[in-house]
């Protein structure tokens, strides 16, 4: 008798797999605002697999970073370049047969290295909220974290600078 | 049949998988960048259940650190695209070869 919650991983899981597929490879459309709102249910449905690893916190960031944040860049990007003309042209069957080959043989080593990982925690199972995660955040983590503050910094400066109409 | 390291370890695989094949066959910039951000969110779900099945917290920090760096990368790069649109007029791939002849 399958428990609930493995219900609720297949359905996640079924849900992220599909609408993955159909962000990069849809075949009714080629409209990148299709695959951005796409890719905003994979990043929903991955959310749901965080809250089932029972990593909380993650998964709120998840949904406000990526389903918020990121989400918005690229459909303002994309709505900002007039991409219509992008639609019409033709895929090469040639590309994406080779792509498939190179997709495959990767997936491969991948699967053949994933298959052999043991779970070596035993029976105990980490509880990912956020008293935990902001506890090794601040101790342990303490110096990436401030780095990372600097990196945002950085990018910020860089995306001004890049947007400017003309550099001087 | 529980759900156990396996089943999200090979959810993450197929996940990678399809970014990748989004990367490699579709022509469209913003698209290649989707595909990008797939294969980000496989290695974290990978990262996320590793954590949950070693009982170590140390995945989740370094998913927090990838999630911020990615939406860094993600900035940086859709500024380089709206930079590069406004000097070719394109987003295509198959338009920009001037480093290749």
């Amino acid at each position: 008798m399958p428990q609930p919650t493995d219900l609720l991983f297949y359905a996640f899981a079924g849900l992220t797999l599909l609408c993955g597929f159909l962000c990069v490879a849809n075949p009714l459309s080629r409209n990148p605002v299709t695959s951005a709102m796409f890719l905003v249910l994979t990043i929903v449905s991955m959310a749901g697999l965080f809250v089932l690893l029972h990593a909380f916190f993650l998964a709120a960031v998840q949904v406000l970073v990526y389903a918020g944040a990121v989400m918005v860049l690229f459909l303002f990007v994309i709505m900002l370049l007039d991409l219509k003309e992008e639609e019409r042209r033709k895929l090469r069957k040639v590309t994406v047969g080779l792509g498939a080959v190179a997709v495959a043989a990767i997936a491969g080593i991948l699967a053949k290295a994933v298959s052999g990982a043991v779970p070596f925690g035993g029976d105990k199972l980490v509880e990912g909220g956020t008293k935990p995660l902001g506890r090794i955040l601040f101790t342990q983590y303490l110096l990436p974290f401030e780095v990372l503050s600097i990196l945002l910094l950085v990018a910020m400066v860089g995306v001004i600078l890049l947007s400017k109409k003309d550099l001087k | 049949m529980n759900a156990g390291l396996h089943h999200y370890l090979a959810v993450s695989v197929l996940l990678f998988s399809l970014g990748l094949f989004g990367v490699l066959a579709r022509r469209n910039l913003i698209v290649i960048y989707m595909g990008l951000e797939l294969m980000l969110n496989a290695a974290n779900l990978a990262l996320v259940a590793f954590s949950r099945f070693n009982a170590n917290l140390d995945g989740q920090v370094m998913v927090f650190f990838i999630i911020t760096v990615a939406a860094a990368e993600v900035s940086v790069g859709l500024a380089l695209i709206v930079a590069l649109y406004r000097k070719r007029q394109t987003a295509h791939v198959e338009d920009l070869t001037s480093l290749k002849y």
